[in-house]
């Protein structure tokens, strides 16, 4: 009944993308342009280079993994007890670019401290609110 | 919906009960005396409602001395937490961001 506990888990999210791999990958790798779309970094495209994402609700601790440009970057993604790896893969289209983020590596035990110390709380209250109302 | 969900889900009905449970997971362990001076009710009715947070689970205390520390069990919460969809919320929400991005950019 327990073997869960054990489970590494992944979330895949993938979007058809109007731009060439060329300039996603630029958005992926510049730190001012990183800063725009995820949190604000120190990255550099260096295999084994540690960097920092860092947001108003504390920061990420990274590690570079795999540089393959315009197609591959890989790193660790360690929060509040959360150890995962994040690989963006870019595959050209006829119209544009296939990105593809895997955040992979999650254990039961470590989902609940990166929730509590991310976003997941208000957010869960906000629901659990909604739940509340519909239950007497 | 299992008699986990009930417990939970009755114990955090109560207004005072969730905003106590609240303060514990963002702020960390307090005593007694601290959560009253900020819970807008007398410390008896802070103590009668971390009872019932302790019996279902969501808190836990340690004595030192004459104060009582409590703090949140984050775990007691898992069940009710889809954590899969919430990080494929979070990286939509990016790409949503991303997207934004690579039309403002020079080619």
């Amino acid at each position: 009944m327990n073997e869960i506990s054990t489970e590494r888990l992944s979330v895949v999210v993938e979007r058809e993308l109007a731009f060439p791999p060329e300039k996603i990958w630029r958005a992926l790798t510049q730190p001012h342009l990183i800063e725009e779309w995820l949190m604000k970094s120190d990255f550099k495209p260096v295999v084994d280079y540690n960097f920092k994402l860092s947001a108003e609700w504390g920061s990420v601790d990274c590690k570079v993994l795999e540089v393959e440009p315009n197609k591959t970057l890989c790193y660790t993604w360690d929060a509040h007890g959360l150890e995962s790896v994040v690989t963006w893969r870019l595959a050209p289209t006829s119209t544009g670019t296939h990105l593809r983020v895997e955040q992979s590596g999650f254990r039961p035990d470590q989902q609940q401290a990166y929730q509590g110390a991310t976003y997941g709380w208000p957010k869960f209250f906000a629901n659990l609110e909604q739940v509340l109302a519909r239950i007497d | 919906m299992s008699h986990t969900h009930d417990v939970l889900f009755k114990t955090l009905a109560d207004p005072t009960r969730r905003a106590l449970f609240e303060r514990l997971c963002r702020e960390g362990e307090k005593t007694v005396g601290a959560l009253t001076a900020r819970a807008g009710v007398s410390q008896p009715v802070v103590s009668k409602h971390l009872a019932v947070l302790k019996r279902a689970g969501m808190v836990c205390d340690r004595h030192e001395g004459r104060q009582t520390h409590y703090s949140a069990q984050r775990g007691a919460l898992a069940p009710l937490v889809d954590w899969t969809s919430q990080m494929a919320s979070f990286w939509e929400t990016r790409f949503d961001h991303l997207e934004d991005l690579l039309k403002r950019m020079d080619q």
